[in-house]
């Protein structure tokens, strides 16, 4: 591996995301942020909502993605996420309202509320607004 | 002989209905198209998901885990695929006689019916549908996908089911689909996809697993489930919509026979009424002189 690139495939259910080569790459697990260089070990793991930054030998691209798990080969990365969105797709605005929402719900501690579920949201919202920025 | 009239007004009725399937087919086309794309933007995500359950399992033979045996109860899931509207040739039957003429007997099913055609056959066959998500098929979503995935989830986790079987229409490509009944849970894993997915992948290589594979199984096997009824349902809607397309092609074809042979009857009977009255005519002036 003269050049020191991993192959990286992200992966949503209605497209390819994004495919190609790069020095690094960066996203957050349930377990908490890792940082992939080539030549790692072989890992499976599951992707908490956050931000993917991609480090390409020209530049560093960036997307959130929520939910599903990852594939770490050491010459492979495989993510393969249920939502994958580029900072140009994402509404802002939506976002906000539903930070808002999220945040509503948590403070009212309704008896039947899916705290999980609350929180979830409330953290995608974040990314969204965070990936924005 | 039928009279003139009767034909001519037949011929009409069949050339607007030739009308309709004609418009149909293009629709159905059209729509047929679109799907298909969709589901070949889907198959990768469905192929690695299915690869990596396939290896996840290889290496985790040894855990004992409720997801990978059946549930103590009888019942058994099937979600259902057909589609809202018909005129789509065998394909909705197609799926009913898959479901009947299984082997699982009639108590023992419990159905998630998607499509309202399976849905309402089967219903009144007296069938026991515990819900019905038949506005899903108007245009699928990943998300819906997970409404139902996690529905059915939580019936095999409380011991109402014991397994799960997904009823669908596999899209081989444009002139062929193949209606197929896939089981989701346990998961069930043929020995043979295990030796083949060995070989291909490095047999040394050791794949590790964060958090443990319990919990990784935990959370990965809904995904799997999820994306198989994705996928599924995806695959339903091409099927669908071809099956629709060539339903409609072979009825406007039809219509052009039926209109040709009418045609020809029309010109019969318009030649013999004119021969009929000619001859009148012509006894009547002999009569005369």
């Amino acid at each position: 591996m003269a050049k020191n690139l991993v192959d990286v495939e992200i992966i949503t259910p209605d497209r390819v995301f994004y495919t190609g080569e790069a020095t690094m790459i960066e996203f957050n697990t349930t377990e908490g942020e890792i940082g992939v260089y080539p030549n790692h070990i072989a890992l499976t793991t599951v992707i908490a909502p956050g931000i993917v930054t991609i480090s390409t030998e020209e530049e560093q691209v960036k997307a959130a993605v929520h939910a599903g798990f990852a594939e770490i080969l050491p010459d492979k990365v495989t993510l393969l996420a249920e939502i994958a969105e580029w900072p140009d797709e994402i509404d802002v605005k939506r976002a906000q309202a539903a930070e808002e929402r999220a945040r509503e719900r948590l403070e009212k501690k309704d008896a039947n509320l899916d705290v999980m579920r609350a929180e979830i949201a409330l953290k995608k919202a974040l990314v969204r607004q965070n990936l924005k920025v | 002989m039928a009279s003139m009239r009767d034909i001519k007004r037949r011929k009409q009725s069949v050339s607007s209905t030739q009308k309709i399937t004609k418009a149909m087919k293009l629709v159905s086309t059209v729509k047929l198209q679109k799907a298909k794309q969709k589901a070949e933007n889907t198959n990768p995500y469905f192929n690695y998901m299915y690869a990596t359950v396939c290896s996840m399992l290889d290496k985790a033979g040894a855990i004992d885990h409720p997801y990978l045996k059946a549930g103590e109860s009888e019942k058994k899931a099937i979600i259902t695929i057909s589609s809202n509207r018909g005129l789509a040739g065998g394909y909705n039957s197609n799926i009913i006689k898959l479901i009947t003429g299984s082997e699982i007997a009639k108590e023992e099913i419990l159905l998630y019916t998607i499509g309202k055609k399976a849905h309402d056959v089967l219903d009144s066959r007296g069938y026991e549908v515990a819900s019905e998500y038949d506005q899903v098929m108007e245009a699928p979503t990943y998300e819906d996908a997970m409404k139902i995935s996690k529905e059915v989830l939580d019936a095999f986790v409380n011991g109402e089911v014991g397994e799960i079987y997904l009823a669908y229409t596999h899209f081989k490509n444009t002139v062929s689909h193949e209606p197929k009944l896939l089981k989701l849970l346990p998961v069930d894993i043929s020995e043979e996809e295990l030796a083949k997915d060995k070989d291909e992948k490095d047999s040394k290589m050791l794949m590790n697993f964060e958090p443990n594979p319990e919990e990784a199984l935990d959370m990965i096997v809904p995904k799997y489930v999820t994306s198989l009824i994705y996928g599924a349902l995806v695959e339903a809607v091409a099927s669908e919509n071809g099956a629709r397309m060539q339903a409609m092609d072979s009825a406007t074809s039809n219509a052009e026979d039926i209109i040709s042979d009418l045609t020809l009857k029309y010109n019969r009977a318009r030649q013999g009424s004119i021969t009929q009255e000619l001859t009148e005519i012509i006894a009547g002036a002999e009569a005369i002189s």
